[in-house]
């Protein structure tokens, strides 16, 4: 009781009269749209097909959602708490999002929505001009920042989707391989841009501060042509590595990246090159002392 | 701030614990180029794992010094640059050619025993 008073001492005092009777507004709209739900699911499902929206799905699974939806949409009008309405537009983006369903129908499903229900309005309070009115300041606001909560939750969960996957082809194209102690190998695949290129030399000097490695086979036979610019990126990231105190051998240069290399001047001095990786292992193993040799022949040695 | 340099058998090791003023680095190339022929020392370590920025005056010193003792007849070798530091450096263009590097300070002294012992021999 106590409780009950001290709200009502709230609305009076701070409240304006308009905004009480939005509520009230808002709570007889409410119970219009719940009363009128199997219809007007009826007509926004049948928009959506005329409009040609969500292809990518069959009808029942349409119906099922557009159903879900217009039960959140309507709780969200009476609460005025997004929050469950978010966490399931994330919940279906990430359901509908693998199967090609693009921005521009989502957001069209809430719009039409939107629209279905304001003809609604518009039909159950055509005679009351003055309350039409005060219906849709109450409904416009609510709906507004629905259709905004839908449409920020799908690109958002589109975006993290990208996100992941960006960083998931960006780990998988730079792997940091230790062959032997102190060996690291670096096999570089693909066309290099600067933001890979940015990325592959931080995966190696951590790599070898990492894994304590003093050489380094970096090959790049995978590689079919560098511009300039990557290709000083990749001069510098030898030089970074030796600062490291690590040597880096450079094997598989095609005769393109050879002309690429040449023409920007780098000193020679500091490359280490190698013609492919065979050759830029054993080399690498002849710096570290190791020598592999065939096991008959160690055999033959001990004998 | 003074940087401690130790003696250990034949090296000298400067270990650098936080960022120095330029005095400071100066200071320290004259103490090493002092000390190794004071010691004979055969070898000489910087250690800057501690230095998260590497500026174009501390690379020149650093080369500097390195040269130096070298025509002191020693070896010097720079240990514990960080990986974002190195990569910033060759962006400036401070290489430091011509200078031993090596990851810490457990590899440099490996460094200078394999260049030394491999001197040694007849």
């Amino acid at each position: 009781m106590a409780d009950a008073r001290h709200i009502d001492a709230r609305q009076v005092v701070r409240t304006p009269p308009v905004s009480e009777s939005s509520v009230g507004l808002l709570r007889e709209l409410v119970s219009h749209l719940r009363q009128a739900r199997t219809e007007l699911r009826e007509q926004w499902a049948q928009r959506m097909t005329e409009a040609n929206l969500l292809t990518a799905m069959t009808k029942e699974e349409i119906f099922a959602e557009a159903t879900a939806v217009y039960d959140n949409y309507v709780d969200v009008l009476e609460t005025g708490a997004v929050e469950a309405l978010q966490a399931y537009a994330r919940n279906l983006s990430e359901r509908i999002i693998p199967r090609g369903v693009e921005t521009h129908e989502v957001v069209g499903i809430v719009l039409l929505l939107r629209d279905v229900l304001a003809r609604s309005l518009f039909t159950k309070y055509q005679l009351d001009l003055d309350k039409l009115n005060r219906i849709l300041d109450a409904y416009e606001p609510a709906a507004n920042r629905i259709a905004i909560t839908v449409a920020v939750s799908f690109v958002q969960e589109r975006e993290r989707v990208i996100r992941e996957q960006q960083e998931a082809i960006r780990e998988l194209s730079t792997p940091v391989l230790p062959v032997r102690e102190r060996l690291l190998i670096l096999p570089i695949i693909g066309m290099v841009d600067p933001l890979r290129a940015r990325q592959l030399t931080e995966q190696l000097l951590r790599g070898i501060r990492n894994n304590r490695a003093r050489v380094v086979v970096m090959d790049i036979t995978g590689v079919p042509a560098m511009d300039a610019t990557v290709a000083n990126h990749l001069v510098q990231t030898v030089e970074a590595a030796r600062l490291l105190g690590a040597v880096v051998i450079v094997t598989g240069l095609s005769p393109e990246l050879a002309q690429t290399l040449v023409n920007i001047g780098v000193d020679l001095s500091k490359m280490n090159t190698v013609g492919d990786l065979q050759g830029g292992i054993e080399e690498a193993e002849r710096q570290l002392g190791y020598r592999v040799v065939p096991v008959e022949e160690t055999a033959a040695q001990q004998a | 701030m003074q940087v401690p340099v130790l003696k250990q058998r034949d090296y000298l090791i400067a270990s650098i614990q936080a960022a120095l003023t330029d005095a400071d680095l100066l200071q320290l190339r004259d103490a090493l180029v002092e000390q190794v022929g004071r010691f004979r020392s055969r070898g000489v370590i910087v250690d800057v794992t501690a230095l998260d920025v590497m500026d174009s005056f501390a690379a020149r010193t650093l080369r500097d010094l390195a040269h130096m003792i070298r025509l002191r007849g020693a070896e010097t070798v720079i240990v514990g640059i960080q990986p974002e530091v190195s990569f910033a450096m060759v962006q400036l263009g401070l290489t430091l050619e011509g200078v031993a590097t090596a990851l810490d300070l457990e590899e440099g002294l490996a460094f200078l025993d394999k260049r030394l012992n491999v001197r040694r021999r007849p």
